[in-house]
């Protein structure tokens, strides 16, 4: 695999195989922060150290097969283009951090893109494990097997009190962050969101917009994590947020039947309207884009439209965004010519898929 | 809702802030927050260390303002590994290094129960490699805790079956560190 193959295929492989409870549960993600022993934390270390690493890890690892993910490839951010790395962020296979920031960084990619392991972002090391639908078991699972091959031969700094040792104190312990990120349009039209994300947080997890902290929920998206990672167990910390995720996935079941039952006329006026305006304009901002985008999956999660995949969404949604705009056209764009090729592209990948299936 | 710096653009930015019981709320548009340098998708971000450097700083705030001196000085702690203040940790809300852990030992169980809901020690994963030892100190830990309960129960068969096995994994601890 090339960086342009990993730029090309705008929806990565895992996406495409459809997971458990995937009308509500888009993606479930498992990462483990870890750091070498007798490195300073990437923050501090001088580039050198962090190049050594990044060298250290590619000689041992890279275009190695592991057996659960195919073959390993990594690629360093020097080597590419601002757009490059955007589209990766895009994709959710580096973070902005790596992107922006990061001396000597590098990421090594399984060929279907669920395992991503960044290198010298905040932590020398961050393995992420990304499957479609609701598989936290299965991705920590996932994650435990690449932490112990990266451990094989890398010395990872590690506290018999405080477990392993990250750059953050939000970090430390088990450096898990598990995430599930949740489609919840039924219960942010009856106004339940307001009601459940106080609890949520209670019971210390956190609930965030799609691009995590600080984003807003756009498209009805939220991302859904633990917040401690000190002092439980790996399998405790997932089965709490699984738990409270099976609750959301049956309310968020129970609103939508309701909305059928008492409103359909309404519901069904909401989904076709912005069926509509996807399929016709001429122009139009991510924001409504999204907006109109989470609208017509919850027509066909319903039941309501019956010729489009939920799947076309789910590449839209990736699809839309800046960074793919513009590797799509080949060029910079400004924010009207973006706004203009977003519509065109919904408009044709909608007229694909009624057409295909008339 | 209009953005609170230019008061022109919509508000596509919600920060919540709540330190010491004190809330802020901050709604600003994407132009704004890049100016301010706010977190934004893509762009270089730092909010959650602004926000923790608020959390580490708290034995600041929460220490009486006719201090005795008996609490060695904030200034005084620095990593001897990777030069790293406690001052400095508590503005960038990060370690510099893993040795950072050690040296601020002192002031980091209340952080970590605030940050971890009350917990300080570390329950999950042991590396395989590195951790062996500690594999075989938390099995004897265990087989010492089960052999109570089994002495206290009068089964002495397996009770002695079991201090075999501690015995064993003791002998195996002891070889491997004169190895």
């Amino acid at each position: 695999m090339s960086l342009q193959q990993f730029i090309s295929q705008a929806i990565s492989p895992w996406m495409k195989k459809e997971g458990p409870n995937s009308d509500i549960v888009l993606s479930s993600r498992v990462r483990l922060a870890r750091n070498i022993q007798n490195v300073p934390f990437p923050m501090l270390a001088a580039t050198e150290e962090l190049s050594a690493l990044s060298d250290k890890i590619n000689t041992h690892y890279s275009r190695q097969s592991h057996h659960r993910f195919g073959t390993i490839e990594l690629l360093k951010t020097e080597d590419m283009k601002q757009n490059e790395k955007r589209v990766l962020v895009e994709k959710h296979l580096i973070s902005p951090a790596l992107s922006d920031e990061s001396r000597a960084g590098a990421v090594l990619l399984s060929e279907d893109e669920s395992l991503s392991v960044m290198i010298n972002e905040e932590d020398h090391i961050r393995i992420q494990c990304l499957l479609s639908g609701f598989q936290l078991t299965e991705a920590l699972k996932l994650a435990n097997e690449v932490d112990d091959w990266l451990e094989d031969k890398l010395d990872f700094a590690f506290d018999e009190k405080r477990g392993y040792l990250t750059s953050c104190p939000t970090n430390v312990g088990t450096g898990l962050r598990a995430s599930v990120m949740m489609h919840l349009p039924a219960l942010v039209i009856t106004r339940q969101m307001n009601r459940i994300l106080p609890a949520v947080n209670q019971l210390g997890l956190v609930v965030r917009g799609i691009y995590g902290e600080g984003s807003e929920a756009q498209g009805n998206l939220f991302q859904i994590s633990n917040q401690i990672t000190l002092g439980k167990t790996e399998e405790d910390i997932v089965q709490d947020l699984q738990s409270v995720v099976l609750q959301l996935i049956q309310q968020e079941r129970a609103a939508r039947k309701t909305l059928m039952e008492q409103s359909r006329i309404q519901m069904e006026d909401r989904v076709y309207r912005s069926y509509g305006v996807l399929a016709y304009s001429r122009t139009m901002e991510s924001k409504e884009a999204t907006k109109r985008l989470s609208d017509v999956r919850l027509g066909i999660d319903m039941g309501i439209i019956k010729d489009v995949s939920a799947n076309i969404l789910n590449e839209l949604m990736i699809l839309i965004q800046p960074g793919f705009l513009q590797q799509y056209a080949g060029e910079v764009l400004s924010p009207e010519q973006r706004d203009h090729r977003r519509a065109m592209l919904i408009r044709d990948r909608l007229h694909l898929e009624t057409k295909k299936n008339n | 809702m209009l953005c609170q710096e230019c008061k022109e653009r919509q508000a596509t930015l919600h920060f919540t802030k709540i330190i010491n019981g004190e809330k802020t709320e901050i709604h600003i548009c994407d132009v704004c927050a890049k100016e301010k340098g706010e977190h934004i998708p893509g762009s270089k971000s730092f909010s959650i260390h602004q926000l923790l450097s608020g959390l580490l700083d708290f034995d600041q705030t929460v220490s009486p303002v006719h201090s005795t001196g008996h609490t060695p000085s904030r200034e005084a702690l620095s990593c001897p590994s990777c030069s790293m203040t406690y001052e400095k940790f508590a503005k960038v809300g990060r370690f510099g290094c893993a040795e950072c852990y050690k040296a601020f030992q002192s002031k980091l169980d209340p952080i970590f129960k605030r940050i971890h809901s009350g917990n300080v020690v570390h329950g999950g994963k042991v590396p395989k490699r590195i951790g062996q030892d500690l594999h075989l100190h938390k099995e004897i830990e265990k087989l010492k805790q089960e052999l109570k309960v089994l002495i206290a129960k009068e089964e002495f068969e397996q009770a002695a079956e079991l201090r075999d096995r501690i015995r064993s994994l003791e002998k195996s601890l002891a070889e491997k560190k004169e190895g």
